[in-house]
């Protein structure tokens, strides 16, 4: 056998070459690692190199990364996030293609993650500027709230340029169908007002999804910051026939309800600012079905929430600011009667932008989109008693 | 072939490394705010020393950082800000050089005034670590990889502020100090620069808290303490540890920040005090306090044995670093976040409205020059290799001769 040649070594070192530059894992397996990120910088390791030899890949492997977004979480997705943008930018830089029609397939699929498909949609304007005409006036009700906020404001802008021409009811008509996939509170805000002056008023409460009507109970003793801890008998026990010993004397429970707009329940406006104090608030959700919620709050003080007896999550914080879906607690309804009771805990301070003793509270789906109780309860202010004995029962059964 | 191509990498890393006209942190290398560039123009309302400009995404107030011949900026974008950006420019043309995006997993609410992208990002001349309000943390390579990310609420979920988060992080050796100080979950935590894990994490009070850590040598004269200010003074820890190594409990500024000069450290504490650890002591000795010295938001600045502060009504004070006895006072036009820079003589001040004030330190002080960028500007500039890079609302600007 012939000694093999000059010529055929350095084809051989070529060839070794070439395969030691191309990604040596299955995409899935490099993936896989990513995926596997976790609290406290766990798996960074692990995933720092995977993700070097997944963005060795060209456009053709973008598609299997959108794809892993699904069941990933935050932190995974924000590596993932970066392997597409990184093969991406390269390849365009080098003039090379995306996978355009592949890329148009996972954006109009709404069941795929809904960040990975704005994701997609944004490398895809990149070389497709229609995409936005051809795609976003169908996504008015798309689980993404970015896709949801960019067809509202098409609407918002189509009803204005209505109301220019004279065309009040097609105005009125494209008003109420930007609402309809409204849930940014500045898009609301806007629709709203000019449905207002169209003539038309917009229930805000029952579009967010605001919780209005509350029995409240309180002051017990927070001076000192000693009772965002403190166990007070609310929450062993809601019992709204029982009085306990407050911090000023014997309190017991009273039915209240807000006609604020956007669900505000003033404290201090409509009982008192209790200086050093806690409160609690109750009321029940009905759900026609078990779902994962969110119920997101805002408030200036101090809190506690509890969905069904569970402590889902509480902070310390006084006086920061305040603002609509301030914080945001993933929680499940059951089917039926589900009870959501807030603490909410004022301090001593006394400068005046300390003062503000209050909260707002929605419940909603895990893109921002108000949650309505069940089909067959109508949350009414002048039905408040009816309301609560139906959603007690449900409760008890 | 390997070989040489792995000699140059290794070249051109140790050049980054070593290059001093780097600006890497919030205030410079020394966390001093000082560049002693001989070549810096002074007259920048001269057209032909802006040497570019360009748009950068999104909100931010972070300052610019320079590595090698990169310049690095933070900023978020989105309804609810929650797009984290990071973006890379030539310093020669600045021209993009690439730009990333990540994901908030923390709250992004903050003041109307502030931003996600409120902290300044840090590298070790290697990565950039870039850090936003909603304490989320990137590590990329200087060309945009991603090395690791850490998402600090998303592992502690009350630690936040719903004004937003502003404190910088800082390098020391191999661990990024990063302060995450709010009334809730309180902290500080020392991270591994190569894997993102945590080598250490103290708590600290619950007292929202926006001033940036700062760095000094430790009382061995080897090594490295990190500062860490709070409402309750300066904490000195060993930054591969968290152990404290002493502690000034006088109480500080949660804004403004301390600075080191030579032994002794300048604090936004009492007005402005000077303290110093002598080496027989556990815990320093104040030399001396001013309270008229007190800053509004910018930090403290020392130079050319001098301390400077900007106040709630924009003069700026200078004052013996010795004695604590005012030498000056200087009014400036508006209202300042930015803290100043200096170089060769000549502090540069931006206030919040874009005036940018050229202000001379010889003798009583004085405005030689003034240009405006009529844009909102609080992150504080850089300098580097002889050119000043400031950030605005949505463009970053290079002077330079």
């Amino acid at each position: 056998m012939r000694k093999p040649g000059p010529w055929f070594l350095t084809c051989l070192a070529i060839a070794v070459s070439a395969v030691s530059v191309s990604p040596a894992a299955d995409p899935q397996i490099l993936i896989k690692t990513i995926k596997s990120v976790g609290p406290e910088g766990a798996g960074n390791a692990a995933a720092s190199d995977a993700l070097r030899e997944l963005t060795e890949y060209d456009a053709t492997v973008l598609p299997t990364i959108l794809d892993a977004f699904d069941d990933a979480n935050p932190l995974a997705a924000n590596w993932m996030r970066s392997a597409v943008e990184t093969i991406a930018d390269r390849e365009l830089r080098r003039g090379k293609p995306l996978p355009a029609a592949q890329l148009e397939r996972f954006i109009l699929d709404d069941r795929r993650n809904p960040r990975a498909r704005r994701l997609a949609y944004e490398w895809l304007l990149r070389i497709d500027k229609s995409a936005s005409d051809r795609l976003i006036s169908e996504m008015l009700t798309d689980p993404s709230p970015e896709f949801r906020r960019d067809a509202v404001q098409r609407f918002i802008d189509q009803g204005d340029q209505q109301v220019k021409s004279g065309e009040k009811s097609q105005a009125i008509a494209t008003y109420r169908t930007a609402l309809r996939g409204a849930t940014n509170d500045d898009q609301v805000k806007s629709i709203a007002k000019s449905l207002k002056s169209l003539g038309v008023e917009v229930d805000l409460q029952r579009h967010f999804g605001f919780l209005t009507e509350w029995h409240v109970i309180g002051p017990f003793d927070n001076r000192g910051g000693v009772g965002l801890e403190a166990v007070y008998p609310p929450e062993r026990e809601i019992n709204f026939d029982a009085a306990y010993e407050g911090q000023l004397g014997e309190v017991s429970w009273s039915q209240h309800a807000t006609d604020d707009d956007f669900g505000i329940f003033d404290i201090a406006k409509e009982l008192e600012n209790f200086k050093g104090s806690a409160m609690y608030a109750t009321t029940v959700f009905q759900s026609d079905r078990e779902r994962e919620i969110e119920i997101r709050l805002g408030t200036p003080n101090s809190w506690k929430l509890w969905l069904n007896g569970e402590f889902l999550f509480g902070r310390e914080e006084y006086h920061r600011g305040t603002k609509i879906d301030q914080y945001r607690v993933p929680g499940t309804l059951k089917k039926g009667a589900n009870r959501v009771t807030f603490k909410i805990c004022q301090n001593e301070q006394e400068q005046d932008w300390a003062q503000r003793f209050q909260f707002q509270l929605r419940v909603c789906d895990p893109s921002g989109v108000g949650v309505t109780q069940g089909p067959d309860v109508v949350q009414r202010k002048t039905e408040a008693p009816a309301l609560e004995a139906i959603a007690e029962k449900g409760a008890n059964e | 072939m390997r070989n040489v191509v792995c000699r140059v990498a290794l070249l051109s890393v140790s050049v980054s490394m070593l290059c001093g006209a780097d600006w890497r942190q919030f205030r410079g290398n020394d966390a001093n705010g000082i560049a002693d560039e001989s070549g810096l123009p002074v007259k920048l309302s001269d057209p032909d020393v802006l040497a570019w400009s360009v748009e950068i995404p999104g909100q931010g107030v972070s300052g610019p950082i320079v590595v090698g011949d990169r310049v690095f900026v933070t900023s978020s974008s989105g309804y609810e800000q929650d797009r984290l950006h990071v973006s890379c420019f030539d310093v020669e043309s600045g021209r993009e050089l690439w730009h990333r995006q990540f994901w908030a997993t923390g709250r992004t609410q903050c003041h109307n005034k502030m931003a996600v992208a409120a902290p300044t990002p840090a590298s070790d001349g290697e990565r950039i670590f870039a850090f936003y309000s909603c304490n989320d943390l990137a590590c990329l390579d200087l060309d945009g990889n991603l090395l690791w990310f850490r998402g600090l609420t998303h592992d502690y979920p009350n630690a936040s502020n719903s004004l937003g988060m502003a404190s910088s992080p800082m390098v020391i050796d191999d661990t990024l100090i990063v302060q995450v100080e709010n009334d809730s979950d309180s902290f500080a935590t020392g991270i591994d620069i190569e894997t993102g894990m945590n080598r250490w994490k103290v708590e600290r009070k619950q007292l929202a808290n926006w001033s940036s850590p700062t760095k000094m040598p430790a009382p061995n004269g080897d090594d490295l303490l990190a500062l860490l200010q709070s409402s309750a003074g300066i904490s000195a820890v060993d930054p591969l540890t968290g152990n404290e190594v002493w502690n000034y409990d006088e109480g500080a500024s949660t804004i403004p920040s301390s600075v080191v000069v030579d032994d002794k450290i300048i604090v936004p504490s009492g007005g402005v005090s000077a303290i110093r650890l002598s080496p027989e002591s556990t815990a320093p000795e104040t030399l001396w306090s001013e309270s008229r010295l007190a800053p509004k938001t910018a930090s403290l600045l020392a130079y050319g044995g001098s301390v400077y502060s900007v106040n709630s009504t924009g003069i700026l004070s200078c004052a013996d670093i010795d004695s604590g006895k005012i030498d000056w006072k200087l009014r400036l036009k508006g209202a300042f976040s930015a803290t100043p820079v200096v170089s060769t003589g000549h502090m540069y001040l931006v206030n919040e409205d874009g005036v940018v004030q050229v202000v001379s330190l010889e003798g009583s002080g004085k405005i030689v020059d003034q240009i405006d960028l009529e844009s909102v500007v609080l992150g504080t500039p850089a300098i580097a290799d002889d050119a000043l890079y400031i950030r605005g609302d949505g463009k970053l600007w290079k002077f330079s001769r």
